[in-house]
């Protein structure tokens, strides 16, 4: 019993520690891919960002509705309705934003990198990059991590913005709040801190979201079991990881 | 090579669109309103209380918002706090003798400071501190002054 507690333990600092030592095996390689391997990223960011973004538009759309229609009828109580803005900025800068971006994230484009490159590990792709010496790190794993570290800051701004536009349609447009007040109340109560905030979140976010779909894809067991186990790996640890960081990093900035 | 173009016209589009949220979301939430550095002058007024007042808190005159509180800080010689504020350029023409008081927006509102003209010919400038000023109202004190007023009347 003990010692099934304590080789379990040991398995999970080693797995822990191999994946910082392949996280900074990663940020290594980043500059030299970033530039000698520019068109590649690029490839990656389209995959992971621009293909991820008619999900995140739509339920960024949504989001922001049910936030205007939630905020309306909650500060209605307190004849507060002007503040329905505020609420809607707030919730989606801070918080829903980055977090919700983050699990989109991992589960349309994390999925598909940790399939991927999981189906390359299964069918010997990467064996045969390194009998060309060629560096499979640099090859595969390094774009598809850079792009999606690229991409969710910029999906998450888009979700944000697309948010709010549909928290203004529900709440200016269908339930008479005055435009202006809207905007006014938001501008007033919003820091240029509160927007920060938001930024750093989905950057910290993004690593992690590609660090662990890169990382599960690579370590996949051979098998078609192995990569459809991967994938799955890949969205639960991401969504576990995002919001425990979510707390922590709105624990900070408090 | 027909597919790798279409690839990076939709990256570069994609990065553009996100590119444009971000300054949609610095520029349009925040609020940079037309009280920064340039066209403003800087105002003191020094209060016994201050209550509630926080930075960026509106000042107003006649109902209308004429300036930003900038600084608000314990002077710990005089013992009293000491509230900087900004009021735009435009309004340059506000006797100096105006008084300050802090007042709140609606029953549970925050607080903000408002000004009542003077008639002195001598005008506000920057660097300029306000002499009369009248602190925030604590609730605690009124209701206890009505207290200790209901028990004297007995």
């Amino acid at each position: 019993m003990f010692r099934e507690i304590y080789y379990t333990f040991l398995e999970f600092l080693r797995t822990f520690g191999a994946l910082q030592l392949f996280f900074l095996q990663l940020v290594r390689n980043s500059p030299t891919v970033f530039v000698r391997r520019f068109r590649l990223v690029v490839q990656q960011v389209y995959n992971t960002g621009a293909l991820s973004l008619v999900i995140i538009m739509v339920c960024g759309l949504f989001v922001g509705g049910v936030l205007g229609l939630q905020g309306y009828s909650n500060l209605a109580r307190f004849n507060a309705e002007d503040s329905v803005g505020t609420f809607a900025a707030f919730s989606l800068l801070k918080e829903l934003g980055p977090v919700i971006t983050a699990l989109l994230f991992a589960g349309r484009a994390g999925t598909s990198l940790a399939s991927e490159i999981g189906l390359m590990r299964a069918t010997d792709q990467l064996s045969a990059m390194e009998m060309m010496a060629i560096n499979p790190v640099r090859r595969v794993l390094v774009p598809r991590f850079l792009g999606g570290v690229i991409s969710m800051p910029l999906l998450t701004a888009v979700f944000t913005m697309v948010g709010l536009f549909g928290a203004h349609v529900v709440g200016v447009n269908l339930l008479g709040v005055d435009a202006g007040a809207f905007w006014q109340q938001i501008q007033n109560s919003v820091s240029p801190g509160d927007v920060y905030e938001g930024i750093i979140k989905s950057f910290v976010f993004g690593i992690a979201a590609s660090l662990f779909a890169v990382w599960e894809g690579y370590n996949a067991i051979p098998t078609a079991e192995g990569v459809g186990r991967a994938t799955t790996r890949t969205v639960v640890i991401t969504a576990i990881t995002v919001l425990i960081l979510d707390f922590m990093i709105t624990a900070i900035a408090m | 090579m027909q597919q790798t173009r279409s690839v990076e016209l939709g990256t570069g589009l994609f990065v553009l669109l996100g590119m444009g949220a971000l300054f949609f979301l610095t520029t349009q939430t925040t609020g940079t309103d037309a009280f920064s550095g340039e066209n403003t002058y800087e105002v003191t007024a020094r209060f016994e209380n201050v209550g509630s007042l926080k930075n960026r808190a509106p000042v107003a005159m006649s109902g209308v918002t004429i300036g930003r509180v900038t600084g608000v800080r314990f002077d710990p010689e005089q013992l009293n706090a000491e509230v900087t504020f900004v009021i735009d350029q435009r309004y340059s023409m506000i006797p100096e003798d105006s008084d300050a008081s802090i007042l709140t927006a609606g029953l549970l509102g925050s607080q903000y400071i408002g000004l009542q003209p003077g008639g002195s010919d001598m005008y506000l400038e920057d660097g300029s501190e306000i002499q009369f000023t009248q602190s925030a109202v604590v609730l605690e004190n009124l209701i206890s002054k009505y207290l200790f007023s209901a028990g004297s009347n007995e």
